[in-house]
């Protein structure tokens, strides 16, 4: 692989094919937990995780799998990281573990997941594959965790409250009251908040994109000064 | 030069759209005077500051999408919106909730898909529910209606809203709340104890679902919407009531009377459902439209965890407005018919 590829996977898994904002997988984990930045930050290690060792193992086994049997091994690979992954917040980070509660096991059935083991992982070689993992699963992280913060700074006036639940007693100080709110302001919380913020997300997103295809066209067509236009006397000015 | 061929006949309608919103806007202020004589004057600011903050975010709004704000805005459709949500917000609400719901309305409820005519929920429900879950302390705290309580008077009002002072002595339970909240008694029981209650609806509710209906009434009169929705509606919640009456035990949910006029009944009826755009279209859909926002609310404000359920019921029929409409398509005239 050259490198312009790595520069291509990077773009892709941080922006052009983001994976919640634009390949809109996994939106279930993405609306469910983000009410907070631990939570987030918590799935978005997890599934970062799930999807490093999926992508690994499944390039690794690629020219052994068939083809007719490959998404049930797919599926056991996947399932097992995510085992893995379990066990390890059990012991570490217990009390998170408790509160993402069912979104753990469920990374298994997330698309993003077997979408990349079977769009790129199998196709390709080890090292592009876990790269690959990696970005798509920072990719995902980010929105996870911009997410996360957006809400509990808009729900509670706070931003990195619990952060002791992922780093230690020591990170219990990080909590910062960015202002102070007497009533909070609950949708932004429940449910409904997380359908509209991501859906402001989505739109910011595609109006940068806009803008920015808007400002490489006008570059491109705008003439260079003395330069002769063709097929007509004179010069630009 | 206008290169239009225009044929006759030249009939002319004053259907425009500020022609609407203006009969719209005359037509509830019935409610609105009721409702400041009853409660005081704070509906009246609500109405007022939610205006100029609707008009406000509005001009900004279409400014930035690159329309026209001044159409916009002189279509008076904001003002629409605006009004019905201030309406429903309880009186002497604090200005933060106030311009939240307005904001919400405006830019979630209407400007985000694209303006007048693309939205697909009532805007003003959008910003009322919108509150209604974030702060529901705020939201359910209504004042007590005059001849109760003692109702404040405008400097009182203005310093209620802008500096945040409590209003917790003049606030109390609507009627609907009560009924909610005391399901061991009998209804006969309530109505001896809570003074603020009444058969027919409550102390001040029922003589503003009186004014609603006038003002809906006069609405219909100028041909402004067609009578199905709003009727449809009213029968079908007055046949859930009697359906769901028992006579007044402590499980029932008051009769068919207590749920026309108390609450948000006619208002609903008339200012709300009757929005054309994220309503049923055709004649048929808005009688299924309307009894379906009926039983709805019927069914949350007896069994529900909300007391009234009006801006719920309204929202969840906007989703089903275009598969109603799928189902009652009118036939075009000449096609279809008999099997032959």
């Amino acid at each position: 692989m050259s490198s312009t590829s790595y520069r291509q996977l990077t773009l892709n898994g941080l922006w052009k094919n983001n994976p919640a904002l634009v390949q809109l997988l996994g939106l279930c984990p993405l609306l469910a937990v983000t009410a907070s930045t631990v939570n987030a930050l918590g799935l978005a290690a997890a599934t970062l995780f799930v999807l490093v060792v999926s992508n690994t193992s499944v390039s690794l086994i690629r020219s052994l799998v068939s083809d007719t049997i490959r998404l049930p091994v797919f599926v056991m690979i996947i399932a097992a990281a995510v085992t893995v992954t379990e066990l390890l917040m059990q012991a570490y980070s217990y009390e998170l573990y408790q509160i993402l509660g069912i979104f753990l096991p469920l990374i298994t059935t997330n698309c993003i997941i077997l979408g990349r083991a079977d769009a790129f992982a199998r196709k390709n070689a080890l090292p592009a594959a876990l790269y690959d993992g990696f970005i798509m699963g920072v990719g995902f992280g980010a929105v996870l965790v911009l997410l996360g913060a957006i809400r509990e700074l808009l729900g509670t006036g706070a931003l990195f409250a619990d952060m002791q639940l992922l780093f230690g007693a020591g990170a219990e100080s990080w909590r910062w009251q960015v202002f102070n709110v007497d009533y909070p302001f609950l949708v932004a919380i429940l449910p409904p908040g997380a359908f509209l913020v991501t859906g402001c997300l989505i739109a910011l997103k595609n109006q940068v994109d806009t803008s920015l295809e808007r400002r490489a066209k006008a570059q491109a067509e705008a003439p260079v000064a003395g330069s002769k236009r063709v097929r007509v006397t004179g010069t630009v000015s | 030069m206008s290169l239009l061929k225009v044929t006759s006949p030249h009939a002319s309608g004053q259907s425009r759209v500020s022609a609407v919103m203006r009969d719209v806007l005359v037509a509830t202020l019935p409610g609105i005077l009721v409702l400041t004589g009853y409660f005081g004057p704070g509906t009246l600011v609500n109405i007022i500051f939610g205006g100029l903050i609707a008009v406000a975010c509005e001009y900004a709004i279409v400014a930035l999408r690159g329309r026209d704000p001044k159409v916009a805005v002189a279509d008076l459709s904001v003002l629409v919106t605006s009004t019905l949500l201030c309406i429903a917000l309880p009186p002497y609400a604090p200005w933060w909730l106030i311009v939240i719901g307005v904001l919400t309305a405006v830019l979630l409820g209407k400007q985000v898909f694209g303006g007048l005519g693309y939205n697909p929920f009532n805007p003003a429900m959008v910003g009322y529910v919108v509150l209604l879950i974030s702060f529901p302390v705020q939201m359910s705290a209504w004042a007590s209606p005059r001849g109760l309580a003692e109702v404040p008077g405008l400097t009182d009002t203005f310093r209620h809203v802008f500096a945040s002072t409590t209003i917790d002595a003049v606030t109390a339970a609507t009627p609907l709340d009560l009924l909610r909240q005391n399901t061991g008694l009998l209804f006969k029981d309530l109505l001896t104890g809570s003074p603020e209650l009444t058969g027919w609806g409550g102390i001040g509710w029922f003589e503003t679902n009186l004014a609603f209906l006038l003002g809906g009434v006069w609405l219909l009169y100028r041909r402004v919407f067609t009578w199905h929705a709003p009727i449809a509606m009213l029968a079908a919640l007055a046949v859930c009531a009697l359906m769901g009456y028992d006579g007044g035990s402590s499980q029932s949910g008051g009769s068919a009377l207590f749920h026309l006029f108390s609450g948000a009944t006619m208002f609903a009826a008339f200012f709300i459902i009757t929005d054309p755009v994220s309503s049923a279209v055709s004649n048929k859909g808005r009688l299924v439209f309307g009894a379906l926002i009926g039983v709805l609310i019927y069914l949350i404000r007896t069994l529900g965890n909300y007391p009234d359920a009006v801006a719920f019921a309204v929202l969840i029929l906007n989703f089903c407005a275009p598969f109603i409409d799928h189902y009652t398509q009118p036939k075009v005239y000449g096609t279809g018919g008999r099997e032959s």
